[in-house]
């Protein structure tokens, strides 16, 4: 342990880069008295004599260059090739609970296509009464409906099963994003095309080179699942499946098809590659799980941690996270400072919807000595969160997929925070 | 519902009546098309709903495996780099790192035949013959050794084949194996005895470095920034690399590009990947790349002298396959003209 905590991890090199801009006193900042007059006050600032950008400089806007670093980033050795892979949302950086689309997470199996809304078709065939074609224009003349869910990839804290492995809440927790969709309910287009009494599933499918495909059961398919072309208020992005995609609330990325172009009702389960060589959970015993599609209650410190230390020294600090469950809403969060043995329980910034992504505060007096900083969430349906043993008791360390476990930042009296686990 | 579909009629009359009498209450759509269906639908259930007459044997498998397949998953299945092993790993399930592949794990040979059809190989998706797949789904077989080596796989026999896994698995039973996590109220106070850290991320060290992030930024901006240079210093010098270049035709060859990044890799940190890296190719000797293992005809051609002059190069982009056979690099080739132009303009921008 010793001989690697010379090693200048991320999170450390970050830290004093930061420190250093702060400056020397930033550590005793609590209620200290200025040493002098502040020049950012007593002179006449550049910007507040001189004019800014007119309004046309930006007809569309990217965030100020200050914020530059609050970006989606990728783990190389994760995958064989970018195109074919994930990257994380800087959930670190981030607070509220809407995560802007241009740096959401991405997943591609063959890569973010560009589809024109002209040229995009959905098909509904298989047992329906009558198969259809739809245009973009067609979706947008049905009932339409906007809904904020969270979208987290099953393999989301996947790389953690083993041990901690990364050093950041944005590459152990990032594979989430929540976003407000606008769109049509799937139920609305499939009773257009009439689902006939045979049919018990909808095998979904994307437009791209992966075909990417998956069932759902035609429970779920006639109950929250949205046919959606906005989110947040503007168009899917391109990476986000532009010009539709699927949203299925609660249940796992994979199924949330992007560029989605065709809904097959039919009688059974296709079990594609995505719903059994991928996206299954091996058990300790070598049997397999299949269709576990619920995402669990899950929560996790996004700052202070790794990427996000604390650089103000003792005193007042915000401890702050999302929490999210697919199995309904949050009802609570409790936030631990030991490592687990005694909880506080957090304040949420505004009450738990279904299936949405929970922001919670806790408004902490810390007392500059290190932390284990835990947080752990319940739902609605009286689930709680449990410890990464809790889970591996149950499953062993194989299932890549589906790690909801209790997730542990040390933080260091130097406010930096380092991902371990506990016993 | 009546007075809203007459409204419809008066203002697109052709589409309502092409509209079938029992479609749903907007009317909206149209009749999807037998050929159209035929089209898309293409997937295949485990019991063999979908699959199309044909059929193909191990030993013409082991050639389009090699031809298609090989260069990503290994000549044997065996998989290349981190691209996906195929075969082996049988009884490893309960291992520490189980090897899950078509043989070990896959439950169902349909999702096999399914996958190999409309998903791969990967860049060129759908482009395999009906027959081809059967001969690359056998082949696969085989190198598990699921069957012999004169087995001819066809939609008659598919069923027969047993999968060694399709008894390992159950469906989702976390809402009883794990009924003790909704726990309601849980522990406060006192939960353990002790805490220690058992285990370091930074111990590991595996984390990316914050600087990949702008690195890949600078590399998307790359064309921007050579059109921007070109604009702003139009070619002082008659040397080759100062040249202007056409500013619409190098988007126009970025775009095309996006066909070889599968594999392959331009630009500033640009890595060796399923091809070699692309710096600096137009005008450059062929085969002549460090570290990249060239087949043999490419080794041959540049024993030969062949330079990747904007003929050769545009006449190899062309067909590939053509222009150099048994070349690895499987890709269709460029249809277009004005694309060849394009993506031969962007490499240029990437001289070394």
């Amino acid at each position: 342990m010793s001989e690697n905590s010379n090693k200048l991890a991320p999170s450390r090199r970050q830290f004093l880069t930061g420190a250093a801009a702060a400056g020397a006193g930033a550590v005793a900042a609590t209620a200290a008295k200025a040493a002098g007059p502040d020049p950012l006050i007593t002179e006449i600032q550049e910007w507040a004599s001189a004019t800014g950008e007119g309004v046309d400089a930006t007809p569309y806007g990217l965030p100020i260059e200050f914020e530059k670093d609050v970006v989606r980033r990728n783990v190389e050795w994760l995958t064989a090739d970018t195109i074919s892979s994930i990257n994380f949302t800087p959930i670190h950086a981030l607070d509220g609970t809407i995560t802007p689309q241009g740096c959401a997470f991405e997943r591609h199996h063959s890569g973010a296509i560009e589809l024109r809304k002209e040229d995009y078709r959905l098909m509904i065939n298989g047992l329906v009464d009558q198969p259809l074609v739809f245009t973009y224009e067609d979706l947008e003349r049905f009932p339409r409906e906007n809904r904020v869910y969270f979208c987290e990839c099953a393999a989301n804290t996947g790389m953690e099963w083993a041990g901690s492995q990364l050093n950041g809440a944005q590459f152990t927790h990032g594979m989430i994003h929540n976003m407000e969709y606008s769109g049509v309910s799937l139920r609305t287009l499939l009773e257009e095309a009439g689902v006939k009494p045979e049919g018990k599933w909808v095998y979904v499918e994307g437009a791209d080179a992966s075909s990417n495909g998956r069932s759902i059961p035609l429970e779920k398919a006639m109950d929250d699942v949205l046919v959606a072309f906005k989110a947040n208020g503007e168009a899917l992005r391109k990476e986000h499946g532009y010009p539709v995609r699927l949203v299925v609330p609660g249940w796992e990325g994979n199924m949330w098809v992007k560029w989605l172009r065709r809904i097959e009702v039919t009688e059974m389960a296709i079990e594609s590659r995505e719903e059994t060589s991928k996206y299954t959970d091996t058990l300790e015993d070598g049997t397999s799980r299949k269709w576990t599609w619920v995402m669990d209650a899950k929560s996790v410190v996004t700052s202070p941690s790794p990427q996000a230390p604390i650089k103000h020294g003792k005193g007042p600090l915000v401890i702050t996270g999302l929490a999210w469950s697919g199995r309904g809403s949050i009802t609570g969060v409790d936030v631990s400072v030991d490592g687990g043995k005694n909880w506080m329980p957090a304040r949420l910034g505004a009450p738990g919807t279904d299936k949405a992504l929970t922001r919670f505060y806790l408004d902490y007096n810390w007392n500059g000595e290190e932390m284990l900083l835990q947080a752990r969430a319940k739902d609605s349906t009286g689930y709680v969160q449990p410890s990464k043993q809790e889970l591996r008791e149950v499953r062993g360390e194989n299932s890549i997929y589906h790690n909801n476990c209790i997730q542990t930042w040390w933080v260091k009296a130097s406010g930096e925070a380092e991902n371990v686990e506990v016993s | 519902m009546s007075k809203y579909r007459n409204l419809i009629v008066s203002t697109a009359a052709a589409l309502v009546l092409a509209a079938p009498a029992f479609a749903g209450q907007f009317g909206l759509g149209r009749p999807a098309l037998p050929e159209e269906i035929a089209a898309w639908d293409k997937d295949v259930a485990p019991d063999g709903t979908g699959l199309p007459a044909g059929s193909g044997s191990v030993e013409v498998g082991e050639e389009v495996f090699a031809e298609y397949c090989a260069i990503c998953h290994g000549d044997f299945a065996e998989g290349v780099d981190n691209w996906p092993k195929l075969a082996g790993g049988e009884g490893t399930l309960a291992d520490k790192d189980p090897l899950k592949t078509v043989g070990s794990y896959w439950p169902h040979l349909s999702t096999t035949w399914d996958y190999v059809n409309r998903s791969m190989p990967f860049g060129a998706a759908q482009t395999m013959s009906t027959d081809d797949v059967y001969a690359i789904v056998a082949y696969i077989l085989y190198s598990n050794d699921l069957v012999d080596d004169d087995f001819v796989l066809s939609n008659e026999n598919f069923l027969d084949v047993e999968m060694p896994n399709a008894g390992g698995f159950i469906v989702d039973d976390r809402e009883t194996s794990e009924q003790h996590f909704w726990k309601a109220e849980p522990c406060m106070a006192d939960c353990k005895d002790s805490v220690e850290i058992t285990m370091r991320a930074a111990v590991l060290d595996v984390t990316p470095e914050e600087e990949k992030a702008e690195s890949a930024a600078m590399a998307e901006d790359h064309a921007a920034a050579v059109v921007e240079e070109a604009k702003a210093e139009p070619a002082p010098e008659p040397e080759p690399v100062a040249v202007a270049l056409d500013p619409e035709l190098l988007k126009q060859g970025e775009k095309v590009f996006k066909k070889c990044k599968a594999c392959h890799q331009v630009g500033e940190g640009a890595k060796h990947r399923t091809g070699p890296i692309l710096n600096g190719i137009v005008g450059a000797a062929a085969g002549a790349v460090d570290g990249f293992k060239y087949s043999k005809p490419m080794k041959a051609a540049a024993a030969d002298g062949l330079v990747w002059d904007e003929t050769e190069l545009g006449a190899f982009l062309a067909k590939p396959k053509k222009y150099m056979k048994g070349t690895k690099m499987s890709f269709a080739g460029l249809k277009k003209d004005a694309d060849i132009e394009a993506v031969i303009t962007y490499l240029k921008s990437y001289s070394d």
